[in-house]
């Protein structure tokens, strides 16, 4: 009887625990009614006369928690034809996107703002044409292309090719040569 | 809950009873079909007579007189009985692998008829499975000759007539009982088969593999037609979209270009191009929206284009939260497009 009452508690224990995992993720199939006051506060620039503005509003926390919109944002990069110019992230025509370097900012109301509005020299404005709800996952997915999501809501491993792991994910290494040294001038 | 089982059984019967010969594997409407309804027959009468015999062995025992078992039964040594027990048991396993191997014999035969329709210069169609919706196109070596319809597959009556198949994302299967048995949609697989109706008239399909959260409203029509009424409709289906003719329309496709329609949508003739959703170029000609779930009237579609994920929650298809005076004149250019 002894030995019978730490196994039970284990299975009580597993069992509150496997149902934490119910309800993970409750997917938003019918989004509430578009509200892009976001626009009007996201900057694109660190310069402004006078002092900084406030900060913009934070952006809905839904789209970046739940793997379902990260999925569907992939699923709407293709076919909204990103993928014509930016290809799978690792850009072409367009910018690369899997990369650290973001011209117009990497905050999701500044990714939203990009795709909504357009930017100069050929990227599109998509106003009017995306559902709002439908940007915010595109939003996410593309953040999640450069490691910017927890690991738990963006794919752990693409259905792309890639060439390399986005750069974030690598870890910090200095540059050898093949031989492990770089070879010594004479 | 316990109040709902009545109507749910009777919205089932009535159901069953409003697709007779619609929807039924028990109605053929062609010689596939027929084949496979002849095998059903078959089988059912051989598993009848099995099933009427199993009872009238029961009923035998039943009757028989017992003993009480209050007292211990006494072990009888009966060779006799003992050789009518092996002779029994060794004829009903016999009749038992001769019954299925009948049925195996019979199942590739059947197979192979309803493989067997040919013809030379069919009607040939490329079903192409989407979640949720069945992209149907008459392909030619002709561009301009290649139909592109959705969701409503018209063939001519009588005639053998190719299905090609292949899906765009994950397993579907095409179904329509009443012409052919299942046939599953592989993606980036391509697959043919021939069906025929005989009869015309209006059948449905479904689809049969799980795809998805509205795989049970993934239907599709198969309509079969005179050939004159099908080459009517094939040339009408050629044309591009007819040009507005009064503002409200010309507004109406407006619209249709300027909002997230143009993302998905294609309607020939016009600047909207894009083939992820069905091809709208001549969606009054339809019957049914939305994968066979709502008639083909102005209330059903305006209700699906405001909120289709109220009535298929899931499907791909975003809310447009339009303005109501931008939806009529949507709904009165939608409506031209026969």
């Amino acid at each position: 009887m002894r030995i019978l009452k730490p196994i039970s508690l284990a299975v009580l224990i597993t069992c509150l625990i496997a149902l934490l995992s119910c309800q993970r993720e409750e997917r938003i199939l019918r989004p509430s009614p578009p509200a892009s006051e976001i626009l009007n506060s996201v900057q694109v620039s660190g310069l402004n006369p006078g002092a900084n503005s406030v900060a913009s509003p934070p952006p809905p926390k839904y789209y970046e928690e739940s793997a379902y919109s990260v999925s569907e944002g992939q699923r709407l990069f293709n076919q909204y034809n990103c993928v014509g110019c930016h290809a799978n992230g690792g850009g072409g025509i367009g910018p690369p996107l899997m990369d650290n370097n973001w011209i117009y900012g990497s905050e999701p109301g500044n990714i939203f703002a990009t795709i909504v509005q357009g930017r100069p020299n050929g990227m599109p404005s998509f106003r009017n044409r995306i559902p709002e709800y439908q940007v915010w996952e595109i939003v996410s997915y593309v953040r999640s292309l450069s490691g910017l999501l927890p690991k738990d809501v963006a794919p752990a491993r693409s259905d792309q090719l890639y060439v390399k792991p986005p750069e974030q994910s690598m870890p910090n290494q200095t540059p050898t040569g093949i031989t492990g040294q770089p070879e010594a001038k004479q | 809950m316990a109040s709902a089982a009545p109507q749910v059984l009777t919205s089932w019967i009535y159901a069953i009873w409003a697709l007779q010969g619609r929807h039924s594997a028990l109605h053929a409407a062609g010689p596939d079909a027929s084949n496979i309804e002849w095998l059903f027959w078959v089988i059912f009468f051989i598993i009848l007579a099995a099933f009427i015999l199993v009872i009238l062995g029961f009923a035998r025992a039943a009757a028989r007189t017992y003993t009480s078992a209050r007292e211990m039964l006494p072990i009888v040594h009966d060779k006799e009985g003992d050789r009518r027990a092996v002779w029994a048991v060794g004829s009903a396993i016999t009749v038992t692998v001769l019954a299925l191997f009948a049925v195996l014999v019979l199942s590739v035969i059947t197979g192979k008829k309803v493989e067997g329709l040919t013809s030379k210069n069919p009607v040939t169609i490329q079903v192409t499975g989407h979640q949720w919706w069945w992209e149907v196109i008459y392909p030619n070596a002709q561009a301009d000759q290649t139909v592109t319809t959705a969701n409503e597959i018209h063939v001519p009556v009588g005639k053998p007539v190719v299905i090609l198949t292949n899906s765009a994302d994950v397993i579907h299967s095409f179904w329509a009982p009443s012409v052919h048995g299942k046939r599953d949609l592989l993606p980036g697989y391509s697959s043919a088969f021939w069906i025929q109706i005989d009869q015309p008239g209006r059948y449905r399909g479904q689809c049969a593999e799980f795809c998805g959260m509205q795989h049970a409203h993934m239907g599709f029509s198969v309509i079969a037609e005179s050939d004159s009424e099908f080459a009517a409709w094939k040339a009408q289906q050629l044309k591009p979209a007819p040009e507005p003719t009064n503002a409200d329309a010309a507004r109406g496709r407006e619209v249709f270009l300027t909002h997230a329609c143009v993302m998905c949508h294609t309607i020939r003739g016009t600047d909207a191009g894009s083939r992820i959703g069905p091809d709208l170029t001549h969606l009054a000609s339809r019957q049914m929206i939305a994968a066979e779930t709502l008639p083909n009237t102005r209330g059903a579609l305006a209700g699906w284009i405001i909120d289709p994920q109220r009535i298929k929650p899931g499907n791909h298809m975003a809310p447009n939260p339009l303005q109501p005076d931008d939806l009529q004149a949507l709904l009165t250019y939608l409506q031209t497009l026969q």
